[in-house]
């Protein structure tokens, strides 16, 4: 805004009401305009504040850095990315420890104001030097010992977090094949996809195959189990029966014996099993036999991929001259930093990016990426949506419509608008009592006795989640609604009467669609409002790590059961949880901003889906 | 409708009368109102001449402990236009949305007396209140066209009676519009929201959708208040086509409207019942002071 002098009150006053474009706002002569946009404009800074922080810091945690190598005045070399600069004022005390070139030089650079700068230096290789990180203050580095190294080499690993080093060589079958930084290099990029590939190969075997036989396994016992309830087989003929079954496999001749005598001895009391379950169980046995030969199968399967695999051998050498020896394996990716020029730290940026957006977590979730949080969070906001609205839409209908307003109706409308400032983990707590220890437990009596006393839907899982978040949100949806029927016409629910409706054909052809914009924005504000929600998931459903996503290709398809992972319970993990906190700080950022940005993908859709109503029914008003 | 002329409304006598004027006898007629009496209505003989609709015997109607109609004994004739003029406040709408037993929505009203439409009771105990909506149209003050099409505007009361026939909608739709002036300036786009249109379009789709369903009777309560000159004229010159097929019962403010359009007017005052007659007589030569009064722009 340009300065303009104000202009006299009654020359404006005169002039009449200025042109929108030409006016200032000194020409808004109310003080309390000026008192809104003072208030507006404090929370615009704030959450634009909050959201370019989250948008720099989580943006900018995948761009990869150059690789710096230093020296300390007290003789150390380090090798490693700059994580965080700050300006600091170093303790007299921390001085004192130091050797005295290092306090010569703090006297010096301290002889200003006393305050310096100092670096956090991710050094990796916590397998080699047990730390992640090391903080290194300005005066502690030799004058111009800062460079650049041009094949160090980040890596990312399996284990034990990034790792900085030279290429060294490169060998198959404990031969080395490649010696020097650039021969090891190339060596290393002509082996890496393939072996990869095999890693990939050898993952799908062990989550699928050998997973699909387990389940397969699990579903033949829990069959078997069930026939042993029907028939009332006591306990401890079955602990012989199948003590006779593990021993023939794998024990010796004496052991097979034994429980050949005990099982005699049980029958020998008096107890006969019925022919249904010898037959069963005769069924069990031969299918167990065949499962346990694929799964030998497929164990023989991993371990000459996991031969194939190891042959390669890359070896490193870290900045100190220690050598270390990794399997191409378990090398996720590695990235020459300090030769990339932009358009290859791009290429890197994207390819984290992807990993981060679509693979699982490694690392106890502090590296890899956050697909099965993704696809949780949605699950799970989706199925809230579908259960708190029409629930929500049927309660104000009654409250609106139907009740007679009264002293009970107050009462139930004040207590709905009291459950909205309940605090969230009180619902996570009724969630657990009552969905998953009372209704869970009721299914599982019912339906899953067969696998009791291990719970199926006894415990958390998805569906318990969406619903205790649905309980929590129901104001929100009631509230928006009650108020979009008020918005209704008077007139139009008469004009409706005036045909010959009755109420419900009111409600439905006239009500209802007029009030949906309404509705949706109630649903709207339900969503958001459950999708951030982190406190009552701990309690009812969402975990650190889910082996498993609750919709996949194993019928019945739809797990609702499953426990399953949050992005906000996620940001909780990576930020308290982790082990290594300084490495996961800048994940907490990027999580944040993609939970950011999924609730508002989310709500752009169903703004999208309003408006198209709107449209529908809205025109020129008379 | 060629032959109802216009009455012109006389202008206010300029000189008072002797003693008796029609001041002081409308003042005695007006005291006895005021301190809660009923009335007897004047009633042409007209009136009893023409075969009944509708025939309103003895109604009162309370809002809680607040009596607003007194009384009140009228018959609608068929195939006429019958208009209900006096002050604000004088149940006149009152007694139109009691035809179609609207008033049954409000909590707290209560009614005395009965109303029959062709005979058939309104307010007896057995009546299904939404078969004899179903058998009456109405159209309200501000026009309320349904938030949908145009087409499923008019077929509304078609379609809550389970009516899926595609012709038979078809047909009325056109007939509707037709009757309502309408189908030419929206045949093109009967498929386009209702809310899309002028006030004055919105308020003849209003009138088709209460004649869609063969009304006996439509219930107009000044239909015309919101609109602009030519769009009211629009909807006078609707109405003199409806006759004699529907017979219409109209509110009216406007009482040049009354005296343009209607057969038929009713005065009334404080919720009863004062003069009704032939809209001619009424406005021309009124036999009671205080209509004469009222018309002329003395009183209300």
């Amino acid at each position: 805004m340009t300065a303009v002098a104000p202009t006299p009150a009654l020359a404006s006053s005169r002039s009449g009401r200025r042109a929108a474009s030409g006016a200032t706002m000194l020409a808004a002569g109310e003080p309390v305009a000026w008192l809104m946009a003072a208030g507006l404009g404090l929370a615009l800074v704030m959450i634009s504040g909050l959201l370019a922080l989250v948008l720099w810091n989580g943006g900018t945690t995948f761009w990869p850095g150059p690789i710096v190598e230093l020296r300390t005045l007290d003789g150390a070399t380090l090798l490693g990315e700059e994580f965080r600069r700050e300006r600091y004022r170093p303790d007299e005390t921390l001085l004192a420890d130091q050797s005295a070139a290092v306090r010569t030089a703090a006297a010096q650079a301290l002889s200003g104001d006393g305050w310096t700068s100092r670096s956090l230096l991710r050094t990796a290789n916590f397998d080699v030097t047990g730390t992640h990180f090391t903080w290194i203050s300005d005066y502690e580095i030799v004058p111009d010992s800062v460079g650049r190294p041009e094949w160090a080499i980040g890596i990312e690993r399996l284990e034990f977090g990034r790792f900085f080093g030279f290429p060294l060589r490169g060998e198959e079958d404990r031969r080395v094949v490649a010696e020097g930084e650039a021969a090891t290099w190339a060596w290393f990029e002509a082996h890496h996809r393939e072996v990869r590939r095999l890693w990939e190969e050898r993952r799908d075997l062990e989550t699928h195959e050998v997973g699909g036989v387990n389940r397969a396994l699990e579903s033949e016992r829990l069959r078997l189990r069930g026939i042993e309830l029907r028939e009332g087989i006591p306990a401890e003929w079955v602990v012989a029966w199948s003590d006779l079954l593990r021993t023939r496999r794998g024990g010796s001749a004496e052991e097979i014996e034994s429980a050949r005598t005990r099982l005699a001895e049980i029958e020998a009391a008096g107890f006969v099993p019925t022919d249904r379950f010898r037959a069963a169980a005769a069924e069990f046995e031969a299918e167990e036999a065949t499962l346990n030969d694929r799964f030998v199968e497929l164990t023989g399967e991993i371990a000459r991929l996991d031969a194939a695999m190891d042959r390669f051998v890359m070896v490193l050498r870290t900045v100190d001259g220690v050598e270390k020896s990794i399997p191409l394996a378990e090398i996720v990716r590695a990235i020459p930093q300090n030769q990339l020029g932009v358009g290859g730290r791009l290429l890197v940026f994207l390819d984290r990016w992807r990993e981060f957006l679509l693979d699982g977590p490694r690392e106890a979730n502090s590296e890899g990426g956050v697909f099965p949080a993704i696809f949780g969070t949605v699950a799970m906001t989706l199925i809230m949506t579908l259960a708190v609205v029409p629930f929500g839409v049927l309660a104000a209908l009654y409250l609106r419509e139907y009740a007679k307003g009264g002293a009970v109706i107050s009462a139930v409308r004040i207590a709905v608008n009291n459950l909205a400032g309940v605090p969230s983990i009180v619902f996570g707590v009724f969630g657990l009592g009552f969905f998953c220890y009372v209704v869970g437990a009721s299914i599982d009596q019912l339906l899953f006795e067969a696998k009791l006393p291990n719970p199926t839907f006894g415990k958390g899982g998805l569906l318990w989640s969406s619903l205790t978040l649905a309980l929590l949100t129901l104001p929100v949806v009631i509230v928006a609604t009650e108020e979009a029927l008020a918005a209704v016409p008077r007139s139009m629910r008469e004009g409706s009467y005036a045909c010959g409706a009755s109420k419900w054909q009111t409600i439905r052809r006239i009500v209802l669609p007029r009030a949906l914009p309404g509705i949706m924005t109630g649903a709207i504000l339900a969503m958001a409002r459950g999708a951030g929600e982190v406190a009552p998931l701990m309690l009812v459903g969402a975990v650190k790590l889910a082996p498993e996503l609750p919709i996949d290709g194993v019928a019945p398809f739809v797990h609702p059961e499953r426990s399953f992972m949050h992005l906000g319970f996620h940001i909780y993990d990576l930020g308290f949880q982790s082990q290594n906190s300084e490495a996961a700080k800048p994940m907490v950022f990027t999580t944040t901003l993609l939970l950011i940005v999924l609730i508002a993908l989310l709500n752009l859709i169903a703004i999208w889906l309003r408006s198209r109503l709107r449209r529908r029914f809205a025109g020129s008003q008379f | 409708m060629t032959d109802r002329a216009a009455p012109t409304i006389p202008a206010a006598p300029t000189t008072r009368p002797g003693p008796t004027s029609i001041d002081a006898r409308a003042s005695r007629n007006l005291a006895a109102i005021a301190r809660g009496e009923t009335v007897q209505a004047v009633v042409h003989e007209e009136v009893d001449r023409e075969q009944v609709v509708l025939e309103v015997d003895g109604f009162s109607l309370f809002y809680g402990g607040y009596q607003a109609l007194h009384r009140v004994s009228m018959k609608v004739p068929r195939g006429k236009i019958t208009a209900l003029i006096g002050p604000s406040g004088c149940g006149k709408t009152t007694l139109l949305r009691s035809v179609n037993r609207l008033n049954d929505l409000i909590d707290g009203v209560r009614v005395e007396g009965d109303m029959r439409l062709n005979g058939d009771s309104i307010y007896g105990r057995d009546v299904d209140v939404i078969e004899l909506r179903k058998r009456m149209g109405m159209v309200f003050q501000k026009s309320n066209p349904f938030p949908m099409s145009i087409y499923e505007n008019v077929v509304y009361a078609l379609r809550i009676d389970g009516q899926r026939d595609r012709r038979v909608l078809d047909e009325v739709c056109e007939r509707s519009l037709r009757a309502a002036a309408l189908w030419d300036e929206v045949k093109d786009r009967l498929h386009e929201s209702a809310l899309g249109m002028s006030g004055g379009q919105q308020q003849r789709l209003c009138i088709a959708r209460a004649v869609a369903a063969e009304p006996e009777v439509l219930l107009m309560d000044e239909p015309c208040s919101a609109l602009d000159p030519i769009a009211t004229q629009k909807i006078e010159e609707l109405m003199e086509s409806l006759v004699p097929h529907y017979s219409v019962l109209i509110v009216t403010h406007n009482m040049q409207q009354a005296a343009r359009a209607s057969d038929y007017t009713a005065y009334m005052v404080l919720g009863r019942l004062i003069e009704y007659g032939p809209t001619q007589s009424i406005f021309q030569n009124p036999k009671l002071p205080e209509t004469e009064d009222y018309i002329t722009g003395r009183f209300g």
